[in-house]
């Protein structure tokens, strides 16, 4: 399993920090000590919101993970499995996905029929342990996620050398990389006055095909539902290495407001992780729980909470992020009403209601929320 | 205007006419069990052993019966059993035999017999079975039924060919003669009738199998029609106990009965009769029920009818009279259920519960259970076996959906048919097995390795039809059922638990040995190859050696197997051993010929031995198994049920 590593080459930060697992498991040993590694808790429990900051801070409280206890025993091996798999990235200089991980480290325990790993499911969790317990992002630990955002606006990039001016790609516009990193993406010209970051790909498509970006010079970003990594991170460039400011496009629900609450003040799961994704500046456009009576959406293109939307929503009215007046309103609002809305509701007015009506509007009032 | 009636009243008399018994049954034989081939198959076979099965316990001898099935060829080659349609039954007891001129009747003609009139536990309980089973034959392949029967090695044998006069319900004799036979004492009957032979569920060799687990005094040797022998000897060397003839209890009589009982008894006063007839009756009782009733305790019984007779018996219904007495039992017994799972069913665990008898309408009746959980250790290198390729994603879920086997038995014969009409099947399900470990889907048997054992045990077992296939639902027996299976399932959850801890103490051990080569070669990796694997290794196995209690979880674990200490009437099985009150087989090498009342106290000496043995050091006290053939059996019947 082990690469060839050449003698000549230094090894990373990266790498240095996964061999240091390993050096762990050899001091308790030799101290006769129970190998133990400490893992920040990553729960909500474990999360403050820096209110000055505008971002989610992970705390201090962090978990015991110890070979000798039966209960964490095989996850310890697991971890350790885990980090000698993304070291050999490291030495080889590879990028991977989470699922390859899961299969690279997936073998039957010599001297039974066991599996080190049963499912991915096993083998993700154990990634993001290690990119908090070695505060290392996991673009540098080189696994990379799926490319599941778009681009497309005023924007030139290049990319391994290649140069790629995101008005020239027609429609489908630029697939955003999972890893987005100066040194993997550079960010040649950008003359856009804002960026638009829509959740859904439908939507994104609507605002492309009618050339909305065009017209109100912008960038136009999708990730389609919770935008990964690579899209987060594209955005937070271009707003602080541009100043462009943020908006954010969501259906009226409670996910959505989640989502937007990522893109802002960074996920809960890897608070570690905002000071390099989340946007504390960017503002929520829509969809809001105001705008079906503002724009006279009917009540029959609502939907009907169900008692999962309301658990949520009253989750996120608990959330310290969401506790500015105007956002216990618009959660309040939602539940009063008792319907959620989609943007694909607006069609309902006309095809092109969301480029040519709701988002003028919105833009010239200035009606969003921040 | 009305219609002109086409047929006259006089025409109709003309027509009507009395319809035989045997007629009746001819036309309706799928009341008695002959519904179709493969089930009629099955009930000659039964009621050809059920009988056997009480003339010897009723002369207090030890049962050694063999069934013979063989297929009749008609001119042609014989066809393979599975094929054929017309089998030969033949089955020989080692029974007190039967005196000459009863042969005839009790072979072919219906209704005949020694068990209904009276109270008493039995197998048969109309006298139709054997008969009705001849009659089949009868029908079905012309063939008369034959009889050798013997009483002593003094007298000689008699042979019998008897056919049933269907119209008069009379035995018409074909052939009697005096022969020679190699037996000294018995009954052999043989009858050929049209059937299907097929294993599996509600089969012959099912039927064998159960009647074995049940009746482990009996030494049963089955000739299947495939050409397979199967001996059983055995395995419990005790005849259960002669149970006691009793009278009615009041409470169980219909006033038709005591309408009947009125002009029929030898009692010249109504309270003589009371007192006489009935059990749990005394005469001062006797005189009390008369005065409630407003009858001279003087009374002649037969002129008690009309209204005095029905106040007599909403009078007796309404008074106060003991339970009836149970000594007319003969329960199995907890040892003899024991030595019977243990004997012929694989598993790691066997428990068995005789419940205190109870009442219904008036009837004494006794509930037993039990039960055999598992596998057996034998299986373990076979299921090693299989798991032996590394499982691929998703594969770990698929567990073993195996439900449980319900057998159920009514005086100690096994009921085949419409189980989900039978008290004890409903009660099965409605126990919550949960609650003892084990998984259980909603109106479902539970799942796992498993067979529940449960038998009704009464003087007149209430089932649901003529054939004998279902117990009825009374409250008081399902509540005994219930509570026998609670216990059983109490054992049986003690016993899981008690496994399942052992278990993971075994897990907690393993888990840090198997890992640690894991977490050494990841370790080494990492390090680019340079570290001192054996040192490493060295230092952390030291580590969990002395995590997991070191040698003394060593010892903890060979002995912590989970001994049967509070659980009574349990066996439980490991690799390493057999614990419990194992059942010390003894093979009886008397001939069947010995005096029953000395085989009887032979026996008893071998119980008590076998109750000294029960906490003897595990690996010394495991009796070579026996009925290996049996046990073959029962699992290749497991398997296919």
């Amino acid at each position: 399993m082990a690469m060839a590593t050449k003698k000549a080459r230094k090894p990373t930060a990266v790498e240095r920090k996964l061999v240091g697992v390993a050096d762990l498991v050899v001091a308790a040993a030799q101290r006769q000590k129970d190998p133990t590694l400490a893992i920040p808790v990553r729960a909500l429990s474990n999360i403050t919101f820096n209110e000055r900051r505008g971002l989610l801070e992970m705390g201090k409280r962090k978990q015991a993970r110890s070979f000798f206890n039966v209960a964490m025993a095989k996850k310890f091996m697991q971890t350790v499995l885990v980090a000698d798999a993304l070291c050999e990235l490291q030495r080889a200089n590879l990028t991977t996905s989470l699922r390859e991980i899961y299969y690279r480290t997936k073998h039957t325990i010599t001297g039974s029929h066991e599996n080190t790993l049963d499912t991915q499911d096993e083998s993700d969790p154990l990634i993001e342990d290690l990119e908090v317990t070695l505060e290392a992002l996991r673009e540098e630990l080189h696994v990379r996620a799926e490319n599941a955002g778009s681009v497309v606006g005023p924007l030139v990039l290049e990319d391994d050398g290649d140069r790629v001016d995101c008005a020239r790609l027609g429609k489908g516009g630029y697939s955003v990389p999972s890893i987005v990193e100066p040194e993997y993406l550079d960010i040649k010209r950008c003359t856009a006055d804002f960026v638009l970051l829509v959740e859904k790909g439908t939507q994104w498509n609507r605002l492309s095909e009618d050339k909305f970006w065009r017209r109100y010079n912008c960038v136009l970003l999708t990730g389609n539902g919770q935008p990964p990594r690579g899209v987060r991170r594209l955005a937070r460039r271009l707003h602080e290495e541009k100043s462009l400011p943020v908006y954010v496009l969501v259906d009226n629900d409670p996910w959505g407001y989640y989502i937007y609450s990522v893109v802002k003040q960074g996920s809960i799961n890897l608070a570690f992780e905002s000071q390099r994704m989340a946007i504390p500046k960017a503002k929520f456009v829509g969809l809001s729980s105001a705008d079906p009576e503002a724009y006279g959406l009917p009540r029959n293109v609502g939907i009907k909470l169900n008692d999962k939307d309301v658990a949520r929503a009253r989750e996120l009215l608990g959330y310290a992020w969401f506790q500015k007046k105007p956002w216990q309103e618009e959660i309040k609002r939602m539940l009063t009403s008792g319907l959620k809305y989609e943007l694909d509701a607006l069609a309902n007015k006309d095809f092109q209601y969301l480029t040519k009506r709701y988002l003028p509007r919105k833009l010239k009032e200035k009606d969003w929320l921040d | 205007m009305p219609a002109k009636p086409t047929v006259s009243a006089v025409e109709m008399g003309a027509r009507q006419r009395e319809i035989s018994v045997s007629e009746f049954f001819t036309k309706n034989r799928h009341l008695l069990g002959f519904d179709n081939p493969r089930k009629a198959l099955l009930t000659c076979v039964k009621e050809a052993v059920d009988n056997a099965l009480d003339a010897c316990e009723e002369a207090g001898i030890l049962p050694d019966v063999v069934v013979r099935v063989e297929t009749v060829a008609n001119g042609e080659p014989a066809p393979p059993a599975s094929q054929a349609s017309r089998f030969r039954i033949t089955v020989t007891d080692n029974g007190p035999g039967i005196v000459r001129q009863q042969i005839p009747r009790i072979f072919a003609k219906l209704l005949y017999g020694s068990k209904f009139h009276r109270l008493r536990m039995s197998r048969g309980q109309q006298g139709i079975g054997i008969s009705a089973a001849g009659m089949y034959g009868q029908l079905t392949t012309g063939k008369p039924v034959r009889i050798i029967s013997r009483t002593s090695a003094r007298t000689p044998a008699h042979y019998f060919e008897v056919e049933i006069d269907t119209k008069k319900n009379e035995p018409l004799i074909r052939e009697s003669k005096q022969i020679t036979w190699e037996r000294d004492r018995g009954t052999q009957v043989t009858m050929e009738v049209e059937g299907r032979y097929q294993k599996g569920r509600a089969s012959v060799d099912e039927y064998v199998e159960q009647t074995i687990i049940a009746n482990p005094h009996v030494e049963l040797t089955y000739y299947a029609p495939d050409g397979e022998i199967k001996k059983h000897p055995r395995t419990y060397a005790e005849l259960p106990p002669s149970p006691r003839e009793i009278k009615p209890h009041p409470y169980g009589i219909e006033l038709g009965m005591l309408l009947k009982m009125l002009q029929d008894t030898a009692s010249h006063s109504v309270s003589g009769f009371l007192a006489g007839d009935f059990s749990r009756v005394s005469p001062q009782l006797a005189e009390e029920i008369c005065k409630a009733a407003g009858l001279s305790p003087r009374a002649r019984p037969r002129d008690v009818h009309g209204e005095a007779a029905e106040t007599l018996y909403k009078t007796i219904q309404a008074t106060r009279i003991m339970a009836p007495p149970t000594n007319c039992l003969s329960p199995i017994g907890e040892r003899a259920i024991l030595a019977g799972l243990y004997q012929h069913l694989k598993g790691d665990f066997y428990t068995a519960v005789s419940r205190p008898p109870a009442v219904y309408r008036g009837n004494p009746f006794v509930i037993e259970a039990g039960v055999a959980y598992g596998r057996g250790p034998e299986q373990g290198p076979e299921g090693r076996q299989k798991e032996a390729v590394p499982l691929a994603e998703g594969e770990a879920e698929e567990t073993d959906h195996e439900l449980a086997r319900v057998i159920r038995y009514a005086n100690r014969v096994p009921l085949l048919y419409q189980q989900s009409a039978c008290a004890i099947y409903k009660a099965v399900l409605d126990t919550t097995w949960r609650n003892y470990g084990l998984t259980q889907s909603r109106g479902a048997l539970p799942a796992g390795p498993m067979v529940i054992f449960v038998h009704m045990a009464s003087v007149w077992v209430p089932f649901t039809s003529e054939s004998k296939e279902a117990i009825a639902e009374y409250d008081e027996i399902r509540k005994e059922i219930t509570l026998a299976l609670r216990e059983c399932g109490r054992r049986l959850g003690v016993f899981l638990r008690r496994r399942e801890r052992a278990h993971s103490e075994q897990r907690r051990r393993n888990i840090f040995e198997l890992y640690i080569d894991e977490v050494v070669d990841s370790c080494n990796r990492l390090k680019g190859g340079t570290l001192p694997v054996a040192k490493l290794r060295e230092q952390l196995q030291r580590m969990a050696m002395k995590r997991t209690g070191g040698e003394k979880t060593d010892e903890l674990l060979g002995r912590n197997g989970g001994g049967p200490e509070g659980l009574p009437h349990s066996i439980i099985v490991t690799p390493e051993g057999v614990e419990g009150e194992v059942p010390v087989a003894v093979p009886v090498n008397g001939t069947p010929d010995a005096e029953p009342n000395a085989e009887r106290r032979a026996s008893a000496e071998s119980a008590t031995e076998g109750h000294g043995a029960r906490r003897r050091p595990r690996a010394a006290s495991r009796p070579p198994r026996r009925g290996r053939a049996g046990r073959a059996g029962a699992r290749a019947g497991r398997r296919r049920a």
